[in-house]
């Protein structure tokens, strides 16, 4: 939460979905379970249609100029935004704290940079921290028990882990457990888990042997990225457990009482 | 230490598939980790993390003056009577304690465990000059007997299971075979206590150099370094430059930190404070004492934006806290220092082009840095080690053509919707569950989804279609 200091509040302004290009291509609903959210919270919400990526896989693989060609058109997507939310931790991290970087030397761009920066927000943060909202009065039709992996960008870049919890652990018949080890990486670590497939691989098994021992069937990440790896993982291994985004659970919850 | 890190993969393949390896490691780091977040945090340490500030401060400050603290230890160790040699490569490291040993006709040489003379291969030297040498460190001394390298920075046979160092022992030593550990120790003191008595030669490291006092500072746990900074006629001390540290004040911090961040301990059972030989007067402590200062290759990582690399006071903790590490034990890292720390420092002293595997055995998870006790921003370096990599066209034409085709992808709105429509047409109904090529690594550990039938983007347009339509339904109602 170092940002906190440079973000203005964004209480009652328009927020422009980033919805992230994973969740774009692969897991449509959680984006629409946002937007759901925060129409639900009266809060005016628009899709920028030119956005695309944040940049991060070619900027993590060594490719800056790769990626900031990237991170210029996310800046253009969002040139008239006031309050940019975004479903994932990595990707805010990569705003937030590589943006700086990537145009640091930049006279075109910096500006803009910085801006973007000022007004971008993770989802559960941008609830909880952005807008003082811990309880959306929400209820799961049956009771479910929970458990927390948390993605290390946000975790330890942003600060995140909280904000899911205090949201999760209001909404009705949800019961939170804990899962071992809930802060070590799952091994995704974008093309890592390609270059160095089986290290990515051996760090996956051990996560799915703590998600299976768990109390918990289903496990909550704020990142779709984790969510791949983990459910390939649990699903290779036949297991009944499913690691859902965060957005889904709460949306969920809303559409069982809310509207 | 011939450098092997660029079989990083394949070496990490076999350590992955060696049940043994993986019980040691995955054991062995989680009890100092956790040992490490408790000793470093409340209500054991109430101000962790200001002491955690406060050493990475300290060494910070060292390594800006380090040219002048280089200066002032050396006037002050040799006004302690202590003999300052410099070293710039290995050879010349092993040329400097051959000389030193033929000069006083050593011919036994007790070692206390030191990373820096694995680097420099130190102990082929001696023996190729006819000495003999023991490693007097529990670890370090099942590391010799095994003819292996140590494995970690604090724990060398971290990567062995106990029957596995039972077995070496009964071979090598002929120990009656137990399995109680405390047995195992004592048969292995016994065996070493000769050693210790008849060494004509003790060879150390060096945890600190403090610059103030001209003091040599070691920390152990066995007992071993200070029998082998005493009892023999010569002590040499072999410490990389980038150990010395400004004053006692800050040693007094830094001693606190390594031992809580590497073991867990609030301080080692042992610590050491060496002013120099024995005095007149005394009773005991080494006739000679020596300091070798060796660069190899730590002055280049010092003329970079590396520099912060060399803050490391080698505890260990990032080994411990890393998922990479304890999946692939420290041989696969193919030098002296692995783990976290160890990508970073074996290409900046070997060559990148020499480990270019290791900068990418991260997931850049940042864990390494949250435990790191003078907080080396480990995960930036890393990124900056792979940028090094793409500008020297060391990646491999796949990932450059695969990036710029990626890139080319995603600055266009109107070519990145329609390559994810290309994307999944191939994945929903071209390919199966096991991935061509590079990508096929990723389907072997875990199933890959099938894209949603639409995406985001469309769901949105549709979703604004269907609203305008309301609304003009609505008005013309």
């Amino acid at each position: 939460m170092a940002h906190d200091s440079k973000r203005p509040s964004p209480k009652g302004k328009k927020v422009s979905l980033f919805v992230t290009c994973m969740i774009d291509m692969m897991y449509p609903e959680t984006g629409m379970s946002v937007v759901n959210i925060l129409e639900h919270l009266s809060i005016e919400v628009d899709f920028p249609m030119a956005q695309t990526c944040c940049g991060q896989p070619a900027y993590n693989s060594g490719y800056h100029s790769e990626s900031k060609q990237v991170a210029i058109q996310f800046l253009k997507a969002f040139k008239d935004s006031e309050v940019i939310v975004t479903p994932s931790g990595s990707c805010a991290a990569m705003v937030l704290h590589e943006y700086p970087v990537l145009f640091e030397d930049d006279p075109h761009w910096k500006a803009e940079a910085e801006r973007i920066v000022s007004i971008t927000w993770e989802f559960t943060e941008f609830l909880v921290d952005g807008l003082g909202i811990t309880d959306l009065k929400a209820r799961l039709s049956q009771p479910m028990t929970f458990a927390f992996h948390d993605s290390c960008h946000g975790m330890r870049l942003l600060g995140l882990g909280q904000a899911a919890r205090t949201l999760l652990g209001n909404v009705e018949n949800a019961t939170i457990a804990e899962l071992n080890e809930h802060e070590v990486c799952c091994g995704f670590g974008g093309l890592f888990s390609v270059k160095m497939a089986d290290v990515s691989g051996a760090m996956l098994q051990k996560k799915v042997k703590n998600i299976n021992a768990s109390a918990a069937s289903v496990i909550i990440t704020g990142d779709s990225s984790c969510l791949t790896q983990m459910n390939g993982g649990l699903s290779r291994k036949g297991s009944s457990k499913k690691v859902r985004h965060i957005a889904d659970v709460l949306a969920e919850g809303l559409a069982g009482e809310g509207k | 230490m011939k450098v092997e890190s660029q079989n990083f993969i394949p070496a990490a393949q076999i350590a992955i598939r060696n049940p043994n390896i993986q019980e040691a490691v995955t054991t062995g780091t989680r009890n100092s980790y956790v040992k490490r977040n408790i000793a470093m945090s409340t209500p054991t340490l109430e101000h962790g993390e200001a002491m955690r500030q406060q050493a990475a401060e300290a060494k910070r400050r060292a390594l800006r003056n380090l040219p002048d603290l280089l200066e002032t230890a050396e006037a002050n160790m040799k006004a302690n009577g202590i003999v300052v040699e410099w070293a710039q490569s290995s050879q010349e490291v092993c040329r400097l304690v051959v000389e030193i040993a033929k000069k006083h006709n050593v011919r036994l040489v007790a070692k206390s465990k030191s990373m820096v003379t694995e680097e420099v291969a130190l102990n082929d030297v001696l023996e190729a000059e006819g000495m003999e040498v023991i490693e007097t460190d529990l670890g370090e001394f099942i590391v010799q007997i095994g003819k292996t390298h140590p494995s970690h920075l604090l724990a060398p046979i971290i990567h062995m299971t106990k029957p596995e160092i039972r077995d070496l022992m009964v071979k090598e030593l002929g120990m009656t075979p137990t399995d109680d550990a405390g047995e195992m120790t004592k048969f292995a003191q016994a065996h070493l206590r000769r050693y210790f008595l008849e060494a004509d030669m003790g060879i150390s490291g060096g945890n600190f150099i403090l610059a103030e006092t001209g003091s040599i500072c070691l920390v152990t746990n066995e007992g071993n370094g200070r029998m082998c900074t005493t009892l023999p006629r010569v002590h040499i001390a072999i410490v990389g430059i980038e150990k010395v540290v400004e004053t006692v004040k800050d040693y007094a911090t830094l001693t606190q930190v390594l031992p809580r961040s590497g073991t867990g301990q609030v301080m080692t059972v042992y610590t050491h404070i060496i002013n120099g030989p024995r005095q007149p007067g005394e009773s005991d402590g080494p006739e000679h004492v020596y300091v070798i200062l060796v660069d190899n290759g730590r002055t280049n990582i010092y003329n970079t934006d590396y520099a912060e690399a060399l803050a490391c006071i080698r505890c260990g903790a990032c080994q411990n806290a890393c998922p990479v590490y304890r999946s692939t034990g420290g041989h696969a890292y193919g030098w002296v220092y692995a783990g976290p720390i160890g990508a970073i420092v074996t290409p900046l002293l070997v060559g990148l082009e020499n480990a270019s595997p290791l900068p990418q055995a991260s997931s850049l998870c940042g864990a390494c840095k949250q435990v790191c006790p003078v907080n080396i921003d480990i995960p930036r370096m890393l990124l900056d080690l792979r940028h090094d990599l793409v500008e020297r066209g060391e990646t491999g034409k796949i990932w450059d053509i695969g990036i710029r085709f990626w890139a080319i992808g995603n600055k266009s709105p109107r070519l990145f919707q329609m390559g994810g429509a290309m994307a999944r047409f191939g994945r929903n109904h071209v390919l199966k569950n096991n991935f061509p090529g590079p990508l096929g690594g990723w389907t072997d550990y875990r199933d890959f989804p099938n894209f949603a039938p639409k995406s985001f983007h469309q769901l949105w347009k549709e979703r604004q279609a269907a609203k305008n339509s309301n609304n003009g339904g609505s008005h013309n109602g």
